[in-house]
């Protein structure tokens, strides 16, 4: 991979949105396109915080519920709820995948000097997969790294990508 | 040599280098029958297929192909009035035909030609012919080349005509020395951009080494300062090497890179034909809708109209859409035909004696599936020859004939293709794959498996049972390749195994991975894709007929008991209690029956296989996803993997 995985060169842009009246943001490099609401197929057999399935122009393509993964109480969606389709990789293999967020906030640019590492704090599902804090004059943005977002594929898959 | 001649040039090598593949596979297999059975019509084609090749490698100036496939031309022609096929001449014409092969692979992927590498090869042809050696012309073109040449790079500035030079009186000059000419044309401009009295051509003069450098020299006197002119001296194994590369104008390799990646397939005829057809009547279809597509009201009798229009194309699209998957398709003999060989040189290497029988070559698949299923194949096939088939006197202690049989058939079985592979040796080692399961913690230190189950550990992936690594198989990659193979055309592989009688191998894979016939149902308040095919019937679900049989249950079907999956509890979209439904539907795979309960039959429509992979991953119970008509997506069942949960006794259900 020779991209870094974190957003971090010495500018970069974040798409941010709040999820829990929080404000967290991914790298916009990694975003494909923002979505209104449209319900998931859901999937069985997977993690619950999967929704389940959109079709996004004949892909097929697995929707996360961000809260829930955040291990917060899910939300009926609502007029803002959107659904963030970013390109995702795992062992060098390119997936699409979207997450479901309560509303969209802005674009913002954050300077590399302004990203603080995430404290180390007890292990929860917000801090193994939120990559840095950003400062942006009042905000604190925490950035999201959308590879640890979404489950691995199995062996199998990473095997066959290889 | 113009763009379009070197293109035309480029084709014509191409098919011809398909053509000798195509016809060294088939001499090869001649060969392998040759040995056994000198049938005057295995001979003649192989004849041909040899006399075939040297006549297009002399064509195309492949000297070395050609003067080797006349040798061996000439001992088929022995072979063919009555000399006896010996072994040693048979293993010699393979030989043969590897070199002859290789040599063409090299011409194809642009590499130099190895100067004398079919020299050894010619020699032992040569000395089984026995003959007068004048009749081999072999050693002819070895002394005519000379020992060494002149390459002369001229590329002209574009002003060196308005000097008053004419280039073309230097390359006559050469020409006349013995010089072989390449006219470069790349840096021609667009003709609107052409100044004519500009010169953009450039020319690669290949001098026989004899002419003195003084010569050349003088030859271009007139034009030092207007071009740039390389001289360089090329010994005869370096004038080879240079050799196809100058002659291929770039052009011709670009073409060439493309057609290797990007693949080709040979169609019959016939089968053009009928897309051809289909297209017509989809065309006329939609001149008869295009008709009815005028302004004024839509009565009762235009709307008929339109819906029949509507019918004839849903009909012509079915058509146009089979042929095209039918264009797709190749038969499994493609795959067979490297097989024969494999098992010749195996056998020969292990000191075994093994006939290969296949039947069922014509039976057709899609390319893609074909293609991944030749790895798994020779996988399987070598393991029987070096595992599976004893050593002769081994067999004959056995009391079983001394050569073994392996045994490949493939036939359609519903909407699948089946391929079995079966040997006569001495089955697996059982208790041995149980043992290693064990040890790499494949299955539980005291699990209780039957034989069957045991077998199929064989696939778990780093499973090996070589208890020493030989030069043949067992170097740790082993079937769990097969299987992965298998599983991502969508297929299936089995093994069957009878101690001291042989093991069956049998490999499922789909006709098509694109499209398949569905039939949706709900279950919940989602839609799902049941394979049409596997689809048997669905009755009403009575509920005297359940039985509860610890956590799984079974229904009577007539006199049979079907295991039963609530589909609805199976994807966790609810609890078992909770369903209502009285509908059953009974399915198949494997050959054994599954019963489903699910909420109501919908409609039956083609479906377009979309994979779950690509985005997420495997999920155990569903063969992938579609989108319906509007839009939605549903998710296709996989009746196999359901079968085999159920057999595994793998709560699925719960």
């Amino acid at each position: 991979m020779a991209e870094p995985r974190n957003p971090t060169p010495s500018t970069g842009q974040l798409l941010t949105f709040v999820v829990a009246g929080e404000e967290f943001g991914v790298d916009i490099l990694r975003v494909q396109e923002i979505r209104g609401w449209s319900r998931p197929m859901p999937l069985p057999r997977t993690p619950s915080y999967i929704r389940g399935v959109i079709n996004i122009r004949g892909d097929i393509v697995p929707i996360a519920d961000l809260r829930e993964r955040l291990g917060i109480e899910s939300l009926t969606p609502g007029p803002t709820t959107v659904i963030v389709v970013v390109r995702v990789e795992h062992a060098s293999r390119n997936r699409t995948m979207g997450f479901v967020v309560d509303a969209m906030s802005d674009v913002t640019t954050v300077e590399h000097d302004a990203v603080k590492p995430p404290p180390e704090l007890a292990e929860t599902s917000t801090t193994s997969m939120a990559s840095g804090i950003a400062l942006v004059e009042q905000r604190m943005i925490t950035i999201l790294d959308v590879d640890r977002v979404f489950p691995t594929p199995n062996l199998h898959d990473v095997d066959q990508a290889a | 040599m113009s763009q379009l001649e070197a293109a035309t040039l480029a084709a014509l090598l191409a098919t011809f280098l398909e053509e000798s593949f195509e016809g060294l596979d088939r001499a090869e297999a001649g060969l392998l029958r040759l040995d056994r059975v000198p049938d005057p019509e295995v001979i003649g084609d192989l004849f041909r297929a040899i006399h075939s090749i040297k006549g297009g490698a002399g064509a195309f100036g492949v000297d070395e192909v050609s003067e080797l496939a006349h040798i061996m031309e000439n001992l088929l022609d022995d072979i063919r009035s009555g000399t006896a096929a010996t072994p040693e001449i048979c293993e010699a014409l393979l030989a043969g035909v590897d070199e002859l092969r290789a040599s063409l692979r090299d011409r194809q992927d642009g590499r130099p030609q190895r100067a004398g590498g079919h020299h050894a090869i010619v020699a032992r042809l040569v000395a089984l012919r026995g003959g007068p050696a004048a009749q081999a012309p072999a050693a002819a073109p070895a002394a005519a080349p000379p020992a060494a040449s002149w390459v002369v790079e001229f590329v002209p500035h574009p002003g060196l005509m308005l000097g008053g030079n004419d280039p073309l009186r230097i390359v006559r000059e050469l020409v006349e020395l013995g010089a072989q000419v390449t006219a470069d044309t790349s840096r021609l401009p667009r003709i609107g951009q052409l100044d004519p009295t500009e010169l953009h051509l450039g020319w690669t003069l290949r001098v026989p080494g004899s002419v003195a450098r003084a010569t050349l020299d003088d030859a271009f006197a007139w034009v030092e300062g207007d071009c740039v002119l390389t001289i360089t001296r090329v010994e005869l194994a370096q004038a080879r090497t240079a050799e196809p590369t100058a002659a291929a104008p770039p052009a011709r390799g670009d073409d060439h890179t493309n057609s290797r990646e990007l693949g080709s397939l040979r169609v019959g005829i016939d089968k053009i034909d009928l897309l051809m057809n289909m297209v017509g009547e989809l065309v006329i279809t939609q001149s008869m809708l295009g008709e009815l597509d005028t302004d004024g009201p839509v009565d009762s009798e235009r709307a008929a109209q339109i819906r029949e229009g509507l019918l004839l194309l849903a009909r012509n699209t079915r058509a146009l859409q089979e042929s095209v998957v039918r264009l797709r398709s190749m038969p499994v003999g493609v795959v067979f035909a490297r097989l024969p060989r494999l098992v010749h040189d195996l056998g020969h290497k292990l000191g075994k004696q093994v006939e290969l029988v296949t039947s069922g070559q014509g039976t057709e698949l899609d390319k893609t599936v074909l293609e991944k299923l030749g790895d798994p194949l020779v996988h399987i096939v070598r393991n029987s020859v070096d595992h599976g088939i004893e050593l002769p006197a081994e067999r004959l202690a056995a009391g079983k004939p001394a050569h073994g049989t392996i045994t490949i058939h493939a036939e359609h079985r519903g909407s699948a293709i089946v391929i079995e592979v079966s040997d006569d040796g001495r089955g697996l080692n059982l208790p041995r794959i149980l043992q290693i399961g064990k040890q790499r913690g494949l299955v539980a230190a005291d699990a209780q498996l039957r034989d069957d189950e045991i077998a199929n550990l064989v696939f778990s992936p780093g499973f090996s049972t070589a208890p020493q690594v030989s030069d043949v198989s067992g170097r740790g990659v082993g079937m769990d390749v097969v299987w992965r193979h298998l599983k991502e055309v969508g297929g299936d592989v089995n093994i069957e195994t009878t101690s001291g009688a042989g093991t069956r191998t049998t490999l499922r894979v789909p006709l098509t991975l694109a499209i398949i016939d569905g039939q949706l149902v709900r279950i919940g308040q989602q839609s799902y894709v049941m394979p049409l095919l596997s689809i048997v019937e669905t009755v009403e679900l009575d509920p005297t007929r359940l039985k509860r049989l610890g956590t799984s249950e079974v229904y009577r079907v007539r006199d049979q008991i079907v295991p039963v999956i609530d589909l609805g509890a199976a994807f966790g979209l609810r609890a078992r209690a909770e369903t209502t439904s009285r509908l059953l539907m009974i399915v198949e795979a494997d050959g054994a029956p599954l019963g489903l309960i699910v909420d109501e039959l919908l409609a039956q429509q083609q479906i377009v296989v979309k994979s779950l992979e690509t985005n997420f991953g495997r999920i155990e119970g569903l063969a992938g996803a579609t989108i319906l008509g509007d839009g939605h997506v549903a998710f296709i069942v996989d009746i196999v993997a359901l079968t085999r949960g159920v057999r595994r006794g793998g709560q699925l259900a719960a």
